[in-house]
């Protein structure tokens, strides 16, 4: 509409937080525009190829090149003997090489890689590598490796234990003593992974003139990229520039560098050249990093009226061949019994193990789903035992916000309740548990209930350097726009939507000011990436710091304009003014008046956690779960079970999730909604399956992730607490509906056959052979 | 290897190319022609991200060869934003969140193209049958079917209006 048409209204802010908006690079990615760095074509590179280990533990004897040389095209290869340095998430762990060297530990680990002129040629020579070795015996369970008698896998960990934990808080037996019931059992998740929709990229050009390297990779951490490029290829960090372009999704696999990135690197440096490296879809399932195959035992104690008395829980991980985030993933399946009840009394045995399989790492949710599996399950167990009602149960553990729980997490907004009541009552929960009638195809159908929470960031950061969480810096110049700067990874989560929205708020202004750059390390400030759902509320309130300080420099320059005091400034969107009676200044003039002494203005917005939420120090890694805000979610989930051939259909699922204040209505249902849809497909049908150490399911066909066909509804509510630390409240929104559909669902199949299921997936095979073994015994009865 | 021209009208206009025999549409598309809003996210088949739309019916075009389509109209998602306007599927997408990531979107948007040509007002089943084949890992997929119905509603509205 032309400007002079416009009907003349009065000046007023513009308000972006609590609606429901778009995101700001929709447009880019509905129209194909948007460049994921497969997509970066348009200056010639060698294309490469990765030579992985067949053998699942072997000593490498010998890597032969001569023949791979020989192929036309060829410009580099490199191999262990070209890093020495190894690579990791915590320093403590930096336990792998991006290729192997000396001694190779899970089957389809890169050993060498190529750079040659065509794609064709680089796959050529990578298959003329001849690899020596003298195969070593290999473990593939978590128990086989920690057998007494067992190769050691790395030097550094004796008995393949990567990480052992203990803790025992409060008094565990006495409880257990003291409870009108206590239930032990166990329980098993299948490994499961990401399987984001892009593939690993990178792309590396090094500028051998200038002896720079810049690289574009497919990651949700190019801060952590950028460290271990100049670790792994020696260079000054000053020399690396990491940009991150569209990426496929993360789902926490990205959430450390990973091997691409660092092979390109190598080989842009040793080609002296661009290069592309573009891994399959079977390479991504090997390069995974996702939730491990986990073994949990639990015991857990409760009084005749509902509560929780105690619990202790063993768990065992399967973690692959090197560290990853193991170690932080098998604490805080400890520590993440804690923050969503009342739980005095606590003890927890894990044990992080290492084996013949590629790595696990943080998968959404990470390191709370296979516990909270367990825990929720528990709780219906015990229920049922005592005859309690499972959401009874669940409000006799509520916690009073704020509170510190026995590992010392802060609590400060706690909107569980306010979870449970909605989903109570949209479900129909009263009048269909244990009361469902049966389908008219015959299924028989029931309900099912849990909980479930997640932390709004890591308190205590990965790489400890002093400086702040999250700096945002936001230029405005001649032109009145605003250029918000940021290091936040956008992954499709909405981050770069969500920062612009609160900046936009805060100064009133229309999101149509503000353009955004993310994720450049050239141009952006440091972010410590997207994970651990931390970019909002860290990421967001360091924006809103940033936006403030930039509305200070605007109110101070139209006082000065308008020959007024600063706080007589009433700032109305674009209008500027020092009384009701005056007209005021545009935002134009402001802008030009703001710029007159010092020119364009760059401001700086920062957060930092408090000490109160770093965790505490009862037992070691205790700070693993502190977090400054944990979100809730309370979902059912209804089933129809096919009794004939084990099939569990998915009718229906109700889901409430506290996240604070949702600063996005649109992308805080879209984040809930794939989360939730993500569990399902934990609980329903993904599994990865090896043979002695060959993933046997690299591809969509036997990786069943679940189709929209097999997807149910998922009505979504979002509750919010207002945390008093979030930005306006907010809580994380992405990771917290994750883990309670896997327990809510198994609840439901348990209410339509009567049957417990504890080993995911829950897949027709299984539910089938339950169900003819206790036809059979009622038979023999 | 051998090769051939192909001529064929990609996106509404002519076009002819030296394409080798055994070269897939789709790197065709991304490699040859820098076309890179098809995308890809598999070994083969498995995933629906590079579908377009060949005669009007949607095809994975890592699954064609480019030769095959001699004589024939291709249709990418680079054809659907004109004039400065979004598509109503295009649109139904953005204003929905039918797209998160967005790296499945093109393929969505396409094979959701191919069902709404052929059917303007799909039920649910029909939406579900129709995108079947595509996988996404971010939406748990309410927001594409609501992006779809809202771009079914916003066609029907423009077409009674017209």
């Amino acid at each position: 509409m032309n400007e002079m048409l416009k009907p003349v209204t009065a000046p007023r802010s513009v308000r972006s937080v609590g609606e429901y908006v778009p995101m700001v690079d929709g447009p880019e990615k509905v129209t194909g525009r948007a460049k994921y760095t497969a997509d970066l074509l348009e200056a010639p590179a060698l294309d490469a190829a990765i030579f992985r280990s067949p053998y699942a533990h072997a000593e490498i004897i010998d890597i032969d090149l001569s023949e791979a040389r020989k192929v036309p095209g060829v410009r580099a290869i490199v191999t262990g003997d070209d890093c020495d340095m190894t690579y990791g998430v915590l320093p403590i762990a930096y336990t792998e090489y991006p290729m192997a060297r000396g001694r190779t530990r899970y089957k389809g680990e890169p050993i060498a890689a190529v750079a040659a002129d065509t794609i064709h040629a680089a796959k050529e020579a990578a298959a003329k590598i001849k690899l020596t070795v003298k195969e070593l015996p290999a473990y593939f369970t978590a128990k086989a490796a920690k057998a007494p008698g067992a190769v050691q896998l790395l030097e550094q960990r004796p008995g393949n234990i990567e990480r052992d934990v203990f803790f025992d808080l409060g008094e565990v037996d006495k409880a257990f003593a003291e409870s009108a019931a206590v239930i032990e059992h166990t329980f098993h998740a299948a490994e499961v992974c990401q399987a984001q929709t892009e593939m690993h990229a990178a792309l590396a050009d090094y500028d051998a003139l200038r002896d720079r390297l810049t690289v574009w990779c497919s990651t949700q951490v190019p801060f952590y990229v950028h460290l271990m490029l100049s670790r792994c290829l020696k260079m000054d960090k000053s020399k690396i520039r990491v940009v991150k372009p569209f990426i496929g999704g993360g789902f926490g696999c990205r959430t450390e560098t990973l091997q691409p990135e660092l092979i390109c690197g190598l080989l842009a440096l040793k080609a002296k050249q661009r290069v592309r490296l573009l891994v399959n879809r079977e390479e991504t399932f090997i390069t995974h990093r996702g939730r491990p195959e986990s073994d949990i035992r639990m015991k857990m104690g409760m009084t005749k009226d509902g509560r929780i008395t105690g619990v202790e829980m063993e768990q065992d991980q399967r973690g692959g061949a090197y560290s990853s985030y193991g170690i932080v993933t098998i604490l805080y399946a400890g520590s993440m019994m804690f923050g969503i009840y009342d739980l005095q009394h606590a003890r927890y045995i894990g044990r992080r193990v290492l084996t013949n399989t590629p790595p696990c790492g943080a998968f959404r949710g990470h390191g709370t789903v296979n516990t909270r599996f367990a825990f929720e399950s528990m709780l219906d167990m015990l229920a049922e035992k005592l005859g309690l009602d499972p959401l009874e149960v669940r409000r006799k553990n509520f916690l009073k916000a704020p509170t510190f729980t026995i590992n010392d997490l802060m609590v400060n907004s706690y909107g569980l309740p306010e979870c449970v009541d909605w989903v109570e009552k949209a479900s129909g929960w009263k009048g269909k548990r244990k009361n469902l009638p049966p389908r008219a195809d015959g299924r028989k159908r029931g309900i099912g209930f849990a909980c479930s929470h997640y932390i709004s960031g890591a308190s205590k950061p990965v790489n400890w350097t002093g400086e702040p969480h999250a700096t945002v810096n936001l230029k405005l110049d001649f032109d009145g726009s605003i250029t918000l700067l940021t290091g936040a990874a956008e992954i499709g989560q909405g981050s770069s939507t969500i920062l612009v929205q609160v900046a936009a708020e805060v100064l009133g202004l229309s999101m149509d000011r503000f353009r955004i750059i993310a994720s450049d390390s050239a141009l952006t400030p440091k972010d410590n990436g997207s994970y651990s759902s931390r970019v909002t509320f860290m990421v967001g309130n360091a924006a809103i710091q940033a936006a403030q300080n930039l509305k200070a420099v605007l109110v101070a320059a139209a006082a000065k304009r308008l020959e007024a005091k600063p706080e007589d400034i009433e700032v109305l969107g674009e209008v500027y003014r020092a009384s009701s009676q005056d007209k005021g200044l545009t935002f134009q003039e402001v802008v030009i008046e703001a710029l007159k002494d010092g020119g364009t203005i760059t401001v700086k917005g920062n957060f930092n956690t408090i000490p109160e939420s770093w965790g505490g120090k009862k037992y070691r890694g205790a700070a693993i779960g502190g977090t400054m805000g944990f979100s809730y979610a309370a979902q059912a989930v209804q089933v129809a079970v096919d009794e004939e051939t084990g099939e569990v259909e998915v009718e229906d699922v109700w889901v409430a999730h506290d996240c604070g204040k949702a600063l996005n209505r649109l992308t805080v249902e879209g984040q809930i909604q794939g989360s939730v849809w993500m569990g399902m497909g934990q609980a329903m049908s993904e599994e990865t399956e090896y043979y002695r150490g060959l993933p046997v399911m690299p591809n969509f066909l036997d990786y069943r992730v679940p189709t929209i066909a097999d997807s149910p509804p998922i009505h979504t509510h979002i509750v919010e607490s207002n945390d008093p630390y979030g930005p306006f409240g907010a809580k994380e929104a992405g990771e917290g509906s994750l883990a309670s559909f896997i327990p809510a669902v198994a609840n439901a199949i348990h209410d339509a056959t009567g049957l417990r299921f504890d080993d995911t997936p829950f897949t027709p095979d299984k539910i089938f052979a339950a169900l003819d073994k206790r036809a059979r015994n009622a038979k023999k009865a | 290897m051998a090769t051939r021209i192909v001529s064929f009208t990609l996106n509404g206009k002519r076009h002819e190319g030296v394409v080798p025999d055994n070269m897939l549409l789709l790197d065709y598309l991304r490699e040859r022609l820098l076309m890179t809003g098809t995308k890809t996210g598999c070994d083969g088949g498995e995933c629906g991200l590079c579908t377009v739309l060949v005669d009007g019916t949607p095809l994975l075009s890592c699954l064609t060869l480019a030769v095959s389509v001699e004589g024939k109209t291709v249709e990418t998602i680079e054809s659907l934003e004109k004039e400065g306007r979004l598509s109503a599927i295009q649109e139904g997408f953005h204003v929905k969140l039918g797209s998160q990531c967005g790296y499945c979107t093109p393929g969505y948007i396409m094979a959701a193209e191919g069902l709404l040509r052929r059917n303007a007002d799909p039920t649910v089943d029909e939406i579900k049958t129709a995108l079947g084949s595509n996988i996404c890992r971010c939406t748990g997929y309410v927001k594409i079917i609501e992006a779809v119905q809202y771009a079914s509603d916003k066609m029907r509205k423009t077409k009674a209006a017209a």
